[in-house]
């Protein structure tokens, strides 16, 4: 084999592609990140159907396949052979465009995405300066979207979705500054804005930054949270598609593949956001408890949850499949049903595998997290009605700006707790004696 | 048909002494193809960024001339094309015209079947609110009370099919009275329905009534005083919810309201808000009226002696009744022949659609959205 390819294998594990400066292996982890993105829309989509449709008492898709498994394959089968109509009046080269920019700006964000210590395209010293940095290019790919289509309705949403974006992206950053400067507690004393050097060092302080300085770290995460469902423009405040307003906002005027461009912007969208978040507060792709419960047998206990979690889906799957109405009719779908459960039994043993178990474990950890984000994403969809604009706005300025900037200065205040604590505690118990004094007198 | 030239003149668009400075108004066309314009209504909006300088109504699109329709129709013929109207309160419907006809020919449906009406007009009042309250959500971006509300609507519509066979244009009444008797087991499954939905009206109010959200989306939006809607001839639970205390249940007391004991609520601010305490609130009277109705029911006949060819009397008549949405009123003339000489409706939607200029002025789009959605309109009856 070419030099090219084995240098980095010897490697592997220590240090990501992208820093090694091997562009062979660096497209490999392009390649392998974009299609394991997709299979999660792919897979965001079935689940967030059928969620929300057992959330409101109905079944959601049914049909195609069993319990309509293959339903998102239809959908972009559907998608993809529909007629691709440009409105009359269009600006025919930015309607194209739009959906390419937000799809570029989204995909790029994966670049410094750490999945694992070695797990990530690339480790950049900036890294969190340009997740949302270039995250935020997608408002342009909305606005172009909105403006091309020449139409009322997507200028309207493009307008909201621009100011949206642009005003929750300002309490968004002051809530990732707090958790930057958490970095900077390191024994070694230096902070760091590299992704990975974010998770490493919450490793080093033994501490997820969510439970840093309680509670500081919480209300940043919380700041982080709201402000990411507003910078996706997801419910309660997807006010830049809100159908009953808008009909479909900014992209009203977009059909067929092109749609479902903007559709899997929107949901890499959200998986990038939930990847910063999980990065930042929550450790990143370490196992719960990587300092407390080390050693040989935690480190077993702990390679197996992946396997097991596809055991257990698996056993759901079989489950599924003995319930499955006994009739005829519903042969090819019980087997079908069936084969997907052995897939998962199949996948279980893989991963049981020694070899894979090491290597798989921190990318299942990172996975397990963000598949808790976008549980929480179906779930406010479900549960919220949609905020009016000037309330987003002031949720976003007078509410989640103020509470950043005072969470920063706190956590600055505590960063330095170990001298100016004392120093307060004190003068304030030399003041009280003097107090104290006056007052005897 | 309005011309879109003079929406435009009404509008002030046509101004030719505006500066391009002045150019910030933007004219968005809402509807008929809309999702959440309930229907086929179309609204020519006027805008300055969000804000709502101005608003207009283009109805018609469902125009189907039912009132043209009824002179060519004998009196008892007409009688399932009412149902089309407000198709969501079919039975209501009905029942405003049975009435007015029976008053017309001077006759009286006997108690039982006044009973029967009630009940089954009160049911289709719930059922008409859970519908309101399910598209109100939403509208408003609240997807899970819709199917919450229709899955106990559909208890509801049961009750209906196995009462007239049909679900929503029931054609349950006949002129003097009702054509069925009661199937078996009707008392029990009407007992049954109210201990059913008791809890699930709770349940509505749990997921909206203290929603942060849902009280800052809905609380002094569309405000419209008590004065305006009297002026506007606004009835039904838009009224009550500004503070008038009007329900002709009450007031003018039909079928066989005047026996069951219920109160009217009523709102103080006029705003959306309001408009949906007072709904949950008359949901929770309904199923009082309909306990109380189907405990006392009595035995007897359920059709009065009415004349194989109807025949009324020169004259005219004016009946009204108290819809889910408001005061719906029948003025019917005769010539003494068969056929109606002229039948004038006056539908709450169409009455109370008028308020929802003054309602939106000054406030953003989204709230037009929820204030077509709490003015609660069925465009079937809006344009008949």
């Amino acid at each position: 084999m070419p030099s090219f390819i084995t240098d980095y294998l010897q490697k592997a594990g220590q240090t990501t592609p992208g820093q090694y400066g091997s562009p062979f292996w660096a497209l490999v982890y392009i390649l392998l990140v974009f299609a394991g993105v997709s299979l999660a829309v792919v897979c965001m989509n079935w689940l967030e159907r059928k969620i929300l449709a057992h959330m409101q008492v109905r079944l959601g898709p049914m049909r195609v396949g069993p319990h309509g498994l293959l339903q998102p394959i239809a959908d972009a089968l559907k998608l993809i052979l529909k007629e691709d109509i440009i409105p009359e009046g269009a600006d025919t080269f930015v309607f194209w465009l739009a959906p390419m920019i937000i799809l570029l700006a989204v995909f790029s964000v994966y670049c410094v995405v750490p999945f694992g210590p070695a797990h990530a395209i690339t480790d950049m010293n900036i890294g969190i300066l340009f997740m949302l940095g270039v995250s935020s290019l997608g408002v342009l790919g909305i606005v172009m979207a909105g403006w091309a289509s020449n139409s009322h309705y997507p200028l309207i949403g493009a307008l909201r979705s621009s100011a949206q974006m642009v005003s929750y992206e300002v309490a968004m950053g002051l809530a990732v500054v707090s958790a930057v400067m958490m970095t900077s507690l390191d024994a070694d004393g230096t902070g760091t804005l590299s992704m990975i050097g974010i998770v490493e060092a919450q490793y080093a302080q033994h501490t997820w930054f969510i439970f840093k300085f309680f509670p500081l770290g919480l209300i940043a995460f919380f700041i982080f949270a709201v402000a990411m469902v507003a910078e996706t423009n997801r419910a309660p405040f997807d006010l830049p598609e809100a159908e009953s307003e808008l009909t479909a906002g900014f992209h009203t005027e977009y059909s067929g593949l092109r749609w479902s461009l903007f559709m899997l912007g929107e949901y890499a969208a959200m998986i990038a956001v939930s990847s910063i978040a999980v990065t930042l507060w929550l450790g990143g792709w370490m196992r719960p408890f990587p300092n407390l419960l080390n050693g040989p047998t935690w480190d077993l206990a702990f390679s197996l949850f992946p396997a097991l979690t596809f055991f257990g889906l698996a056993a759901l799957t079989f489950y599924s499949t003995a319930r499955m109405p006994k009739h005829s009719y519903f042969r090819i779908q019980t087997f079908g049903l069936g084969a997907f459960g052995a897939v998962f039994v199949l996948i279980g043993v893989i991963l049981l595998l020694p070899a894979v178990r090491g290597r798989i474990q921190d990318v299942y950890w990172f996975i397990l997290k963000i598949a808790v984000f976008m549980y929480l994403y179906i779930w406010y969809r479900g549960t919220f009605p949609r905020y009016r604009f000037d309330q987003l706005m002031k949720v976003g300025w007078k509410i989640l700006l103020p509470m950043g900037i005072g969470v920063l200065m706190l956590t600055g205040l505590a960063g330095l707790r170990t001298e100016v604590w004392h120093f307060t505690v004190r003068s304030a118990g030399e003041v009280w004696d003097v107090f104290r004094q006056l007052v005897h007198i | 048909m309005t011309e879109p030239t003079s929406t435009a003149s009404q509008l002030d668009l046509d101004e030719s002494n505006k500066t391009y400075l002045d150019a910030n108004e933007l004219i968005l066309n809402m509807g008929p193809q809309h999702p959440a314009t309930h229907g086929v209504l179309r609204v020519i909006l006027k805008l300055d960024g969000e804000k709502v300088l101005g608003l207009e109504c283009v109805i018609g699109y469902l125009h189907r001339g039912v009132e043209k329709i009824a002179e060519n129709r004998t009196y008892t013929m007409f009688n399932p094309y009412v149902d089309r109207m407000d198709y969501v309160a079919a039975v209501s419907n009905g029942l405003g015209y049975c009435e007015a006809v029976e008053k017309l020919l001077n006759i009286e449906a006997p108690d039982r079947a006044n009973y029967v009406r009630v009940i089954l007009t009160e049911l289709n009042r719930i059922a008409s609110h859970q519908l309101w309250l399910g598209t109100h959500a939403l509208d408003i971006g609240a997807m899970t009370p819709l199917f919450y509300t229709f899955r106990d609507r559909e208890e509801i519509l049961k009750i209906f099919e196995k009462y007239c066979g049909a679900r929503l244009t029931t054609h349950a009444f006949r002129i003097g009275g009702c054509q069925y008797e009661t199937y078996e087991g009707f008392e029990k499954d009407v007992k049954k329905f109210v201990a059913f939905v008791a809890p699930k009206i709770d349940e509505y109010e749990e997921l909206l009534t203290t929603n942060r959200i849902w009280v800052e989306r809905t609380k002094n939006v569309g405000v419209i005083s008590a004065k305006d809607c009297i002026g506007l001839g606004v009835t039904g639970p838009v009224l009550r919810a500004s503070g008038v205390k009007w329900d002709l249940r009450k007031k003018q007391p039909y079928a066989a309201y005047s026996k069951f004991d219920f109160e009217i609520p009523t709102g103080q601010n006029g705003d959306t808000y309001d408009r949906y305490l007072v709904r949950m609130a008359e949901m929770r009277q309904s199923l009082r009226i309909i306990q109380q109705a189907v405990d006392s029911i009595p035995e007897g006949p359920i059709m009065a002696k009415v004349p194989k060819v109807m025949k009324p009397p020169v004259g005219e008549i004016y009946h009204s009744i108290e819809a889910p949405k408001g005061e719906l009123g029948y003025f019917i003339v005769s010539d003494g022949s068969t056929q109606p000489y002229r039948i004038r409706v006056r539908p709450p939607s169409f009455v109370n659609l008028q308020a929802l200029d003054l309602m939106c002025r000054g406030q953003l789009i989204a709230d037009v959205i929820a204030v077509i959605g709490t003015l609660d309109i069925v465009l079937g009856e809006v344009d008949r």
